[in-house]
């Protein structure tokens, strides 16, 4: 039941482009935006596996198929949002996650060291496994 | 008018329903530009001598009672800790808080805020009482540090102001009441944990919560409420896992 009262109540609803109003907005938007990219990097991998299942024909397509310049652009942009991603993803790790180690919080500023370092150490792998 | 002659115009939503307004309109006031004048003293200016019908909370102009938020130039702020030569040359527009409906002019019915924090149980709950002969409960300065900061909301709504998640659907439980709870869960005293996380693992609990981070922003008092909404949804998530895997040890 609604009250006199409050049916004279001003309701404000928000604006389909609110993000367009604050910065922060905005950015956030971007940061949401940039999973649609992770997921385009997941497909992109996918084809290389297939590619690679169905003999060195398929892949020598699949080869000549990214290194389009379109495809290149796309992956560039793709990438660049997969680095947001990726950097803001580790930022907010520290405050939504607290270590302890043998009873003692381990501060803020190491659990994101330890993010970084970990990034970095597969990061490592990866390309020794791609480079050897 | 300018800050050289000494007057910053305040730029009012006015919303009178009892007078037949069907919407807020923007209304114009002159005040004194004084370097100690937070835009609190302004509205009070325009209360005390310019026009009496201006509605507003506020109450202990310290940042402490929370009641005089509102939305200057479309940002959540503490009217009483916000300063006007801060603002100058103006004009400073004010607005009642954002997401929540408007009663009159600048203050807006919080009803709704009132009934999700009871929802979520912010008191000690404990299995077993213990009798008052027996004492306090007591706890050490670094069981309180794990807490503390959480304990420094004072209700003011400026985190619900600024979270679209809220604006847009009001179903969510909210920053300040999730930060609420998550200090009672940090609470070495409290037993409750599990109580508060049936209630906010709930689709409308942390769940809603995208992480947009602008209710930590706004805080006047230095709480990290999205901090302990991911925390919360942490804890949510191990709980999950662990009640697959090992459903026998599940309560």
């Amino acid at each position: 039941m609604i009250s006199p009262l409050e049916a004279r109540y001003y309701r404000r609803r928000m604006p389909l482009l609110w993000w367009t109003r604050r910065r922060s907005y905005a950015f956030f938007m971007l940061r949401e935006v940039s999973s649609l990219f992770v997921a385009l990097f997941v497909v992109e991998l996918l084809l290389l596996v297939r590619a690679v299942a169905r003999g060195a024909a398929a892949y020598e397509g699949f080869l000549e198929a990214m290194a389009h310049p379109a495809v290149i652009a796309v992956n560039l942009v793709a990438l660049a949002f997969v680095l947001l991603h990726a950097v803001t993803f580790a930022n907010l790790t520290p405050r939504a996650m607290i270590v302890r180690v043998r009873g003692r919080r381990v501060p803020p500023r190491a659990v994101l060291a330890s993010v970084y370092l970990g990034w970095l150490v597969v990061t490592a792998f990866l390309t020794w496994l791609v480079v050897a | 008018m300018t800050s050289s002659d000494g007057h910053i115009t305040l730029r009012i939503a006015r919303y009178r329903p009892d007078e037949g307004e069907a919407e807020p309109t923007l209304a114009d006031y002159d005040v004194p530009l004084r370097r100690d004048w937070a835009i609190l003293d302004g509205l009070n200016y325009i209360k005390d001598e310019l026009d009496g019908t201006l509605s507003y909370r506020w109450s202990c102009r310290m940042g402490i009672c929370g009641s005089c938020g509102m939305m200057i130039d479309g940002e959540p702020r503490l009217t009483c800790a916000t300063f006007l030569t801060d603002l100058a040359p103006g004009p400073v527009r004010i607005e009642p808080l954002a997401n929540f409906p408007v009663i009159r002019d600048l203050i807006v019915d919080l009803t709704d805020f009132m009934h999700k924090l009871g929802k979520v149980k912010p008191w000690l709950i404990r299995d077993e009482e213990r009798p008052v002969e027996e004492g306090e409960y007591l706890q050490t300065p670094a069981q309180l540090d794990e807490f503390k900061q959480f304990s420094m909301c004072i209700n003011c709504m400026l985190c619900y102001a600024a979270c679209p998640v809220y604006g847009l659907d009001n179903a969510f439980v909210g920053p300040a009441a999730i930060a609420l709870a998550h200090r009672y869960d940090l609470d070495s005293r409290d037993e409750g944990d599990r109580q508060r996380l049936t209630i906010l693992a709930q689709p409308e609990g942390v769940w809603d919560c995208t992480f947009v981070g602008e209710c930590s922003a706004a805080c006047p008092k230095g709480v990290d409420p999205a901090g302990a909404i991911q925390q919360v949804k942490l804890a949510a998530a191990q709980e999950a896992a662990k009640s697959l895997l090992l459903p026998w040890r599940s309560r």
